[in-house]
């Protein structure tokens, strides 16, 4: 069904990213002659996880004249935007500079995403917010990187890919997530992988269809791995918002991790509580894509989650998850719609609450270089 | 259980079970595991209530506790119970579970049973039974 | 709930069939009447090479008694080799009328070495018939195969496909590539050929990948947890490189790996199949048929919701025809027929899951 009223937040939107050339007037002088002299400034960092002429990559009517996913940034406010009545939107750039393995060029090249998002697009669309990509095989490099661009409260999360090369719960990865709940950044956990590692647990599927449905069995694992790693017991004030993960696996994924829990708690005996309890406290889910079909199964499956606060609204515009205005699953009550819609993603970014009335621009700082 | 319906058994001689370790006896037909914690005794009943289980079959363990992730120690030496199949931990002295689904410790018990459902929900407590040493007899009351 | 270990209603007293039991070997020299004397010595010498860092020994320790139920271990070998304390303390205990046999180790799955996999494949094969099934007629075994090597798993198949003592071929499902994959077509040909189901039950050791697809799990709560991502890839391999199109008599039964997480994959499979279609011709019909078609499911370890009505609920979508008991005898986690099910079950869904669907499934 259609949003039946005005005001979501839509926690993750896909703005077309420019090509690499855009990006040389961000990146300092080393990397521009890098760049330039390597020819990767006619690269096009596409992530293998969303080929730009894929289904999933973009909905025909979000495709912009030259074929690109989310076509520009006209395309994202008359389609993104206006069409949902969206008051707020966190931008969640897919970015292949996290698939290099050179980490400093890694790292430099996230920095000039990070600065044209902030130019580009939050300069330019009030309603816009952005999560900081971040070179996470290089912890310390994200660390400096979070710091620097969370100067800028238009930037309300960190972002990361789902599959990299190392199960994210590590405590390797510890000092970003200390940084982030420090600056009150939720961690935000993408679908896709830097494919550093084969998709499966029996090798590479021949599919890419098959490579996405994977996905969710990653984000399983890597919510295990949170919950096992005691990462909310370390960072009690932390966040973890899953993004484009479904969340129609999340009950059996609750139930089973409580069993197992009961008989090897002597091995993980930091966690306080049920795996469950710790996962309603701490992570939130956003809502597309909707792995079910309307009905009575997806309200049951709602009933299973135990909690009304972990959805958050989501179209993942260009990413091709439903039709038309079709982005609420129906039957759920105005009530329930207003928390998915409104009061969870609140709740869920501090900084989205930020200015006189949300949505206002305001209060964002100047960027540091 | 009222008053009249207890009625007492000497089950063996408390001499018989050494500190750290049970005697398995039967008791009406059932079995009931005797354990001696430092000289005390306590009684629980062979059947895990999770899944049924010979609980008393499993190993006594010290409780493993943790002031944060990689912090590991032992508390309670040797007072918990492993049950043999999945592994939940119980108090020997009070048979409350550790882990138990609807617990926060401190809440006092509280036991319901939904209609049609053949399990009560609430704490999980495996059965114990009052022992007391008798002139080095161990009698229990069931 | 005053009911004692040994007392059972008559009423709830069902023969049922446990689709998993696993054996194991009093010794390696158990094994010894079934292999040939070179490779006798090749299994002393150079032992089992496997994907792990470790020998004889999986790096994430299992939490009790190396995995085993502290009940089950007789005076001599590992829990599940003892034929006598097995009968006693669970075949006749449990009224199991049929029970399936689940060579785990040194069965050849994971061995890298392919002329020895298939020694021990064979060899595990005489061993299940000889030690178990031609000693108790409530057991069957299956068809163990090493399923990187193609041509001997067809040769096995086919040498024994007129043996009702096998009643299925068993996989590892942590193959080195996704099981859908066409170098492993000889083998369902041949499977369907024998009109016997695949079996994929979980298992510890590597196909040369991470457990998980994001990397390597720190913990034994994560290790356990990934089997059911295992078992999902495995599904949407096989569904989606048309497998049961090219075999449409292909069955396949999913071990040990539970069920819940079913009714999720198949709804995330068809709405993600509907715009992706284009790539995966071979799959002609909405996956979540292919599923419902060809695939079963044993129920151990039972999940435990909050509110047992949901797993009846979850046990509704999966379909109560394609539920199959098991026990997992005599590993940890073991459920027990009287006592695993907190849910109600009518007369009718606990006689098919109990009993019905695994003898319609294997032909017992």
């Amino acid at each position: 069904m259609r949003v039946p009223f005005q005001g979501a937040i839509d926690c993750d939107l896909h703005p077309a990213l420019p090509p690499t050339a855009a990006l040389l007037p961000y990146l300092d002088p080393y990397w521009r002659d890098q760049f330039a002299n390597r020819h990767i400034d006619r690269m096009s960092f596409n992530l293998t996880s969303y080929p730009p002429n894929s289904p999933l990559s973009a909905r025909p009517d979000w495709r912009g004249t030259s074929g690109g996913p989310g076509g520009d940034l006209d395309l994202l406010r008359r389609e993104a935007l206006d069409r949902f009545g969206t008051r707020l939107a966190i931008c969640n750039p897919l970015h292949g500079a996290i698939a290099l393995f050179n980490e400093d060029m890694a790292a430099a090249l996230c920095a000039a995403v990070n600065d044209w998002v902030a130019r580009e697009l939050l300069d330019r669309e009030p309603r816009l917010r952005a999560s900081i990509v971040v070179p996470m095989h290089d912890p310390l490099a994200a660390v400096a990187e979070i710091e620097r661009v969370a100067q800028d409260r238009r930037f309300v999360q960190v972002l990361v890919l789902v599959m990299g090369d190392l199960m994210l719960g590590r405590r390797v990865h510890w000092p970003v997530y200390a940084a982030a709940e420090k600056l009150g950044l939720p961690i935000g956990i993408h679908a896709g992988s830097t494919y550093q590692r084969a998709p499966t647990p029996s090798g590479w599927p021949a599919h890419r269809v098959e490579d996405y449905i994977a996905q969710s069995a990653a984000f399983e694992n890597q919510l295990v791995s949170f919950v096992s790693e005691g990462v909310f017991q370390k960072f009690p004030g932390l966040k973890l918002v899953l993004i484009e993960s479904g969340f129609t696996w999340l009950p059996p994924l609750l139930w089973r991790t409580g069993k197992l829990w009961r008989g090897v708690r002597p091995e993980v005996p930091w966690l306080d509580r049920s795996p469950a309890e710790i996962i309603r406290d701490h992570v939130r889910l956003t809502l597309q894509p909707i792995d079910a079909p309307d009905g009575e199964m997806l309200l049951r499956t709602l009933d299973h989650i135990g909690s009304d606060r972990m959805l958050l609204f989501s179209t993942d515009f260009p990413h091709w998850q439903f039709d038309g205005d079709d982005v609420l699953p129906a039957g759920l009550p105005d009530e329930t719609l207003r928390r998915i819609m409104i009061d969870n993603p609140l709740e869920t970014y501090r900084r989205l609450r930020e200015g006189g009335e949300i949505g206002d621009n305001a209060h964002r700082k100047e960027t540091v270089r | 259980m009222s008053r009249e319906s207890v009625r007492r058994q000497v089950v063996a001689k408390a001499s018989e079970i050494a500190p750290g370790t049970v005697k398995l006896v039967t008791v009406a037909d059932r079995e009931i595991g005797i354990f001696n914690l430092g000289g005390e005794f306590f009684a629980l009943a062979n059947r895990c209530p999770h899944a049924g289980g010979p609980l008393c079959a499993g190993r006594i363990v010290s409780l493993v506790q943790s002031d944060g992730p990689g912090s590991y120690r032992l508390a309670r030496d040797k007072e918990f119970l492993r049950c043999p199949w999945h592994g939940w931990e119980f108090d020997i002295r009070t048979g409350q579970s550790w882990c138990d689904p609807h617990s926060v410790k401190a809440r006092p018990f509280a036991v319901t049973v939904e209609p049609g459902e053949s399990l009560a929900k609430g704490p999980y407590v495996a059965e114990t039974f009052p022992i007391t040493v008798e002139e080095d007899y161990l009698v229990i009351e069931h | 709930m005053n009911v004692t270990v040994r007392q059972r209603a008559a009423a709830q007293r069902l023969a049922i069939v446990d689709c998993d039991i696993h054996p194991a070997l009093r010794a390696p020299s158990d094994l010894h009447p079934f292999l040939p004397e070179r490779w006798r010595e090749h299994m002393k010498t150079f032992g089992e090479h496997v994907r792990h860092g470790l020998t004889g020994q999986l790096p994430y320790p299992r939490m009790m008694a190396a995995g085993m139920r502290a009940d089950a271990f007789p005076e001599q070998g590992p829990p599940g080799s003892d034929l006598d304390l097995m009968r006693r303390q669970h075949l006749d205990q449990n009224g199991v009328e049929i029970g399936m046999l689940m060579p785990l180790s040194r069965a050849g799955m994971e061995e890298r070495n392919l002329d020895f996999a298939a020694a021990l494949a064979h060899a595990v094969n005489e061993w299940q018939r000889h030690a178990w099934v031609k000693q108790e007629p409530r057991l069957r075994a299956g068809i163990v195969v090493p399923q990187e090597d193609a041509a001997f798993a067809v040769q096995e198949i086919e040498e024994r496909a007129g043996d009702p003592a096998f009643v299925q071929i068993l996989l590892s499902p942590r193959s080195s590539d996704p099981l859908g994959h066409r170098r492993y077509w000889p083998i369902y040909a041949a499977a369907e050929r024998a009109r016997r189901p695949i079996g994929l039950h979980v298992q510890g050791y590597s196909g040369g990948h991470a457990s998980t697809g994001s990397g390597w799990p720190t913990y034994y709560l994560q290790e356990h947890y990934a089997m059911c991502g295992n078992m999902q890839s495995t599904v949407v391999s096989l569904v989606f490189e048309g497998v049961f199109e090219r075999f449409p008599g292909l069955k396949i039964v999913l071990i040990e790996g539970g069920f819940a997480w079913v009714p999720a994959l198949c709804w995330r499979m068809d709405k993600h199949w509907q715009h992706m279609r284009a790539e995966t011709p071979l799959v002609k019909r909405p996956p979540s048929e292919y599923v419902r078609e060809h695939f079963w499911f044993t129920t151990q370890p039972i999940e435990e919701p909050e509110n047992p009505r949901d797993l009846a609920e979850i046990m509704q979508w999966v379909g109560f025809d394609r539920l199959m008991f098991s026990t997992d005898y005599p590993h940890w986690d073991f459920d027990d027929p009287q006592r695993a099910f907190k849910a109600q079950l009518s007369e009718a869904q606990r006689a098919a899951v109990f009993r019905d669907n695994a003898k319609a499934l294997y032909a017992l």
